[in-house]
């Protein structure tokens, strides 16, 4: 049983940071059908400004206390990641946005492979250590632990979660952002400034990005130049999961996908007698995905059919 | 156009004769002999390469110095050093040029990665080769007489772990990581072999890739399995968030590592829960070397300070040349016969090679992090 609710604890932890970087590109498909590629850049972006600040504080300012630090590094992760979204959306994709749907797909890449080179340019290819300033509390309950930064990316995630969902449902940019979701060409009639609202999205997915990045790098103790690539793939297979375009989607995909992953690194070789082992865990969790994608094409939450007109 | 073709052939012959004049005879009779050197002298690893190449350097003039006969004949070593950039591809350019240029003998490469795909090409040519410092077991697999290594090898080094970690730490249970590299897997696969043969049992064996940094899951079910020790096969990108990991489980095995951990690299990542963690480096540190003060004294008074191989490329150099003189020539063909009969005595220990070529009885050392430091446990030698 505590194998168990650990295992849970896990894949709850994994899942949130998935969720958070999925909704940044749940967000940008829902409104403009484009893949935002770089996506995960800008989290690993976020991660690697975050670091550099704090490790700056860190040396010049040994006795403030790690939660100011982090703080400090949020401030500037999350400005500096949401003009990279806006640059990334103003060079890369509006000038593309009437040309076929495979043009805005190549740009992201483009974009992203130069964020991971622009990254390796300022940080190197070493692996940067996320310095020791939070407290390194554990909790242990029915025998499973859990500790001060997983509960806090926990309750972050959730309260981000509800504040995105909030901010869409209840306020007049998140009308507007349903608006152009539904037509584009409809909302620019009603009055609605679509560029604007085109540029509110990425920016406010790229603040999740920064967010993100963080937590991982806390959590994990370090960044990379090229951690966002393989953060950025499970995160959109997790948007794709829950159903692209649906913010709740992402959030469930993102839950689900690291509770598979976490489960199924656990228990595969004990079900299967030591034949498939933990190396399987991606096999296992994408062979979900496509299990899902096989009976609900548009993913758990997609709304059947297309929305837009 | 015959005419010229004609001129333009005869001007080649003597170029290639000129060429065979260098490594042959040097205006007077004293014997020319080119010994080859290759490593990364540049890039982010050229300060161990030009480490290897000051190592083979200072060991090539001490016998310069002391003069050297061949089978009656006076004879002087000439070094050329290349550059492979740590690169496969060029580390085979390099190798075909050294053969061209009429070495007798080379030592290199530096990483395996490069000494490998360059070994075929010594052999096709039948140049011997002393690498100073490649570890995979690859480099020796393939059967080739002209290949060697002064360097304790990766299977030597997994035997060492698993043995020690029964024997030493005193575990039962064993738990094994790997992160599906060759170096990794190859590494774990050793490290169980010599577990189970020392009375260990692994109880759990997991993997993960040279990507990955979420290791909660397979050490929840490790923790599961309560072993007394972890072994990881892999780097230190992924040692350092697996033992934090460890510890935010409560996890109380010990961690125990190979090369690719004992790194500083590891402790910077993986901060105070680096502590306590162990993990081994094939050969042995400077100051426990047979030779090592004196080494250290010759080779910083001219080279600056020792990066960490070259002791093993000073007596690579020795090695080549004593086989020399047994033969009597510096002949591939006629001493390549005798490299295999080495029993010498350098800076590094007893240098004997096994069948294969590889360092017989080949040390692995110990590390442990106290205080934030490496601190040397102890010296073992492989198949004791």
């Amino acid at each position: 049983m505590d194998i168990f609710l650990q295992q849970l604890v896990n894949g709850l932890v994994l899942g949130s940071v998935y969720a958070l970087v999925a909704l940044g590109y749940t967000m940008v498909y829902g409104i403009l059908e484009l893949i935002n590629f770089a996506h995960g850049e800008v989290t690993m972006m976020g991660a690697m400004v975050a670091l550099a600040v704090i490790g700056a504080l860190a040396l010049a300012a040994p006795g403030v206390p790690g939660v100011l630090m982090l703080a400090a590094g949020l401030a500037v992760a999350i400005p500096v990641c949401v003009a990279l979204g806006l640059l990334i959306e103003r060079v890369a994709y509006r000038p593309l946005r009437h040309a076929p749907r495979l043009a805005p797909l190549i740009t992201a890449i483009g974009v992203s492979i130069i964020l991971q080179n622009v990254a390796m340019l300022i940080w190197g290819k070493q692996y940067i250590p996320f310095p020791a300033i939070l407290p390194q509390g554990r909790h242990t309950f029915y025998g499973a632990s859990i500790t001060d930064v997983q509960i806090a990316i926990l309750v972050l995630t959730v309260a981000i979660m509800l504040a995105l969902i909030l901010v869409v449902q209840k306020t007049r940019l998140g009308r507007a952002m349903r608006a152009t979701a539904q037509s584009r060409q409809v909302a620019s009639l009603m009055g609605v400034d679509v560029n604007r609202v085109i540029a509110a999205t990425f920016a406010i997915g790229s603040a999740l990005a920064a967010v993100a990045g963080i937590m991982v790098s806390a959590y994990y103790g370090l960044a990379h130049y090229y951690m966002g690539f393989l953060l950025g793939l499970k995160a959109f297979s997790a948007a794709v999961l829950g159903g692209i375009g649906n913010l709740g989607g992402a959030m469930l995909g993102g839950l689900l996908l690291g509770l598979i992953e976490s489960f199924g690194a656990g228990y595969i070789g004990d079900l299967t007698g030591g034949f498939l082992g933990s190396h399987y865990q991606d096999v296992f969790a994408f062979f979900v995905l496509i299990a899902v994608l096989v009976f609900r094409p548009q993913g758990l939450l997609g709304a059947r059919g297309v929305e837009r007109a | 156009m015959g005419h010229s073709m004609r001129w333009a052939a005869i001007a080649v012959a003597a170029m290639l004769a000129g060429c065979g004049d260098k490594s042959q005879q040097a205006g007077d009779d004293t014997l020319r002999i080119i010994i080859g050197q290759a490593s990364p002298l540049t890039g982010p690893q050229a300060h161990l390469g030009k480490d290897n190449e000051n190592g083979v350097r200072l060991a090539l003039d001490e016998i310069n110095a002391a003069g050297l006969t061949l089978g009656g004949k006076k004879a002087v070593l000439v070094l050329q050093s290349e550059d492979d950039g740590a690169d496969p591809k060029t580390a085979t350019t390099v190798a075909q040029k050294l053969v061209d240029e009429g070495v007798a003998g080379v030592i290199g490469h530096l990483n395996s990665g490069a000494t490998i795909p360059a070994s075929k090409i010594y052999y096709d040519n039948g140049i011997p080769q002393i690498s100073p410092s490649a570890t995979a077991v690859a480099y020796t697999a393939a059967g080739y007489n002209t290949a060697f290594r002064v360097m304790t090898n990766d299977a030597q080094q997994g035997s060492v772990l698993g043995k020690y970690a029964v024997t030493h730490l005193g575990a039962k249970k064993i738990a094994i990581v790997d992160d599906r590299t060759a170096y990794g897997q190859g590494l774990a696969d050793e490290v169980e072999k010599a577990v189970k043969a020392a009375g260990g049992e692994v109880v759990a064996r997991e993997y993960t890739s040279d990507r990955a940094t979420d290791f909660m899951a397979i050490l929840t079910s490790i923790k599961a399995k309560a072993p007394d020790v972890v072994f990881f096969g892999g780097m230190d990108p992924q040692a350092a968030p697996m033992i934090k990991q460890m510890k935010q489980l409560g996890i109380t095995a010990k961690f125990l590592g190979g090369d690719g951990a004992q790194t500083p690299k590891f402790i910077e990542l993986a901060g105070a829960d680096a502590e306590g963690a162990l993990a081994s480096n094939p050969g042995l540190p400077l100051d426990a070397m047979p030779g090592g003060a004196a080494f250290k004294a010759k080779f910083e008074a001219k080279y600056g300070k020792i990066q960490n191989y070259s002791p093993y490329a000073y007596d690579a150099m020795y090695v080549l040349v004593e086989a020399m003189k047994r033969a009597g020539s510096s002949d591939p063909a006629k001493y390549l016969t005798e490299l295999p009969k080495t029993d010498y005595q350098g800076v590094t220990g007893h240098i004997r090679f096994d069948a294969k070529g590889d360092l017989a009885g080949g040390a692995v050392t110990l590390y442990q992090v106290k205080n934030g430091q490496w601190q040397t446990l102890e010296t073992v030698q492989s198949g004791k």
